[in-house]
């Protein structure tokens, strides 16, 4: 099987652009980078099924026939991609419904590091007793050498 | 007989449909939803013998050849992934019973939830079961799109906040697992398991190792192994407890059998076992840090439940008989106890409306019940000896022992370090909501803070602090006999599998040497089947 080139650039291409878009921050766009790459994988199955031109049906000639396992599927991949883009827009809808924007928000553990950070502060795990006590080798530090 | 093979993945779609239909009658719905669930139970069990008695059941949907059409097997391991995961969605789908109205409220759209949860476990089921890459995405697919919907329940701020972060990661691992199916289709011309076991070998050991790589990676994002692990901790705490829980139990899991199956099949000579290992280090270490750092139920569990997953990968990685058969029991242990955990999450959240532990306090005096039905899957997760979670961890590092390798040993370490830590995680759980006086619970610093950290002097602290107790801030709301009972149903469950685990054990060693052996799972999908 030699693969069809300009099908494996589109899809390159596709999926660089895809890529792309979903690094970014707001959902819509994260999406659209989805599609781009969802779609772009679909034609990689155009490249896997072989050369084109015959009809993918058993028994239709005795010409030699087209695969239509990846046919198959390639359609079930397209209706799934759909879905699941058509419930991200209703997700991107209903953020910017609560929030004003679509922006994908930090974790919440980043955004406690951050904030924390910001004003300077040590977590609610750090004792600074603990902290203060020095281990074997830092024993000789100059005051807690005083006071033992 | 073998058409029941079906059945798993067909009724619940089924009950799905008939749940639309009476959308309007919550009755109707639960009786639907419940009687559809009973009858996989009883399917998986019925399949789960004959599985071990007969041989792998398949079954050839549409009577097309099997290397062409969709063939459902279910052999040992897939019957007991499926027995075990359909008794814990049964015990959640009646924990929400209980819970429903409360968690969800009036305008929330109740009625969406039973008809998705029967799509969900649809999914499972046909993940469990299927014999070709391709419907195992499929699978994966069905599962993904109705965890979608339960994560983002109601549409309030936080779920939508740590649902998109969920929704996209799944998505990107949908796509890679597509790409992944393209390559081994264009490299073998079948997505069928059984036909690619033979044909996989045949190839250049650079082609099948990148497939090998394409399909771990996929099954590593959905597992939560530690590289690609960061989104579960994040998304799965705000979602509704009998949610949570079920994912917690079994969408992970999904991704470990995927593995499993993937690696048993298609690549035995295991050419990744260093990376896995190391993997397998990494997630047990990593996540249980996570978890001591937490001071959240929700999130020590969710941290807890990536640092187990290292467990199991533990297991396949090493490729051996012994540990394929310590991993395979290993799931089974910790689907129940961790799901278990997360309704226990769940009652506390209803008891006392927060699972903070820094509001927390006070609960062992308050809810006597509910603090020793935390207990007892508590220090099964832990690993404490006569506990199912013991055994596995046992079994597990008597399989890492037998490697020999310096880096089996290293695991083995890190496999007790995390051991030791999940006590330590579990303990400050234990110390800061049941024991430490409610009232203390406010100011927390420096004085309940050292009771957490030496958690074996918590027993003196508490006596010493009794006469303290004056008021609880818990608020006395009894808990609801709906949300109860499942959940003791469930800690029953972790029990019996500590007593039934002699003969678990040898039926998951069983399964591990069919799993090694793989020609009575090819002889069963290639060689006739119904």
């Amino acid at each position: 099987m030699t693969p069809n080139l300009p099908l494996v650039i589109l899809v390159g291409v596709m999926v660089a652009a895809g890529v792309t878009l979903v690094l970014e921050r707001s959902l819509t766009r994260i999406l659209i980078g989805f599609v781009l790459i969802g779609n772009g994988v679909s034609v990689l199955y155009l490249v896997i099924s072989g050369r084109a031109g015959t009809a993918p049906i058993v028994g239709l000639s005795d010409d030699p026939m087209s695969d239509p396992l990846p046919q198959a599927m390639v359609l079930t991949a397209i209706v799934i991609t759909l879905g699941v883009t058509s419930f991200g827009l209703a997700l991107a809808y209903r953020a910017w419904q609560l929030t004003g924007h679509d922006d994908v928000q930090d974790d919440v553990e980043d955004d406690a590091i951050r904030r924390r950070a910001e004003k300077d502060e040590t977590s609610t795990t750090f004792d600074p007793g603990d902290a203060a006590l020095p281990d074997e080798e830092g024993s000789d530090t100059p005051n807690r050498g005083a006071t033992s | 007989m073998n058409q029941i093979v079906l059945l798993p993945v067909i009724l619940p779609l089924l009950g799905a449909g008939l749940c639309l239909v009476f959308g309007r009658s919550a009755l109707a719905q639960r009786v639907i939803s419940t009687a559809i669930l009973a009858m996989v139970v009883t399917v998986a069990a019925i399949l789960l013998v004959r599985a071990d008695r007969f041989g792998p059941q398949t079954v050839n949907v549409g009577g097309w050849p099997a290397d062409i059409g969709i063939s459902l097997v279910a052999d040992r391991l897939s019957a007991l992934m499926l027995l075990v995961s359909t008794v814990v969605t049964l015990c959640v789908l009646l924990y929400s019973f209980g819970q429903g109205i409360v968690e969800f409220g009036r305008d929330a759209p109740l009625s969406v939830f039973h008809p998705t949860f029967l799509v969900l476990s649809a999914g499972v089921s046909n993940a469990f079961l299927s014999a070709d890459l391709f419907n195992l995405f499929v699978g994966f697919e069905i599962l993904l799109v109705s965890s979608y919907v339960l994560i983002t329940l109601g549409g309030t701020g936080a779920r939508v906040r740590s649902g998109t972060i969920y929704i996209v990661v799944s998505m990107m691992s949908s796509v890679v697992f597509l790409v992944a199916i393209a390559c081994v289709y264009a490299a073998t011309g079948t997505v069928n398991l059984a036909a690619l076991s033979e044909r996989m070998s045949d190839l250049p050991t650079e082609v099948s190792n990148l497939l090998q790589l394409l399909l771990l990676t996929t099954f590593c994002i959905k597992a939560a192994v530690f590289p690609l692990s960061a989104w579960l901790p994040d998304s799965y705490p705000t979602a509704p407890a009998p949610v949570t829980a079920v994912f917690a139990g079994l969408l992970t899991k999904v991704g470990i059998y995927a593995i499993i199956r993937t690696q048993t099949l298609l690549f035995p000579d295991n050419d990744l076992q260093t990376l896995l290992l190391w993997a397998a280090v990494f997630t047990m270490v990593v996540g249980i840090m996570g978890a001591v750092a937490q001071s959240d139920i929700k999130r020590i569990l969710s941290f807890t439940l990536v640092s187990h997953i290292g467990y199991m990968l533990f297991g396949v990685a090493l490729g051996s008989a012994a540990g394929l058969s310590g991993a395979i029991f290993y799931i089974a242990h910790h689907i129940t106890v961790q799901t278990t955990l997360f309704l226990l999450a769940g009652l506390i959240e209803y008891r006392s409306s927060t699972t903070n532990l820094d509001k927390l306090g006070g609960l062992a005096r308050a809810a006597p019940m509910l603090s020793m039905m935390f207990f007892v899957p508590a220090m099964n997760l832990a690993g404490i000896p006569p506990f199912s979670g013991f055994l596995g961890k046992l079994a597990l590092v008597e399989a890492g022992v037998d490697n020999g390798g310096w880096l089996a040993y290293v695991t083995v370490a890190a496999a007790l370090a995390t051991s030791l830590l999940t006590l330590y995680a579990i303990a400050k759980v234990w110390n800061r909501a049941f024991w430490q006086p409610a009232e203390d619970a406010d100011d927390l610093d420096h004085e309940s803070h050292t009771g957490s950290l030496h958690g074996r002097t918590g027993v003196s602290t508490k006596t010493e602090r009794t006469s303290t107790w004056k008021t609880e801030t818990a608020t006395d709301q009894r808990l609801p006999l709906g949300m109860v009972l499942p959940t003791l149903l469930l800690v029953a469950c972790t029990v019996a599998l500590t007593v039934v685990a002699g003969p678990l054990l040898s039926f998951t060693t069983r399964a591990a040497e069919e799993l090694q052996g793989r020609s009575s799972y090819v002889l069963a999908v290639l060689g006739g089947g119904g």
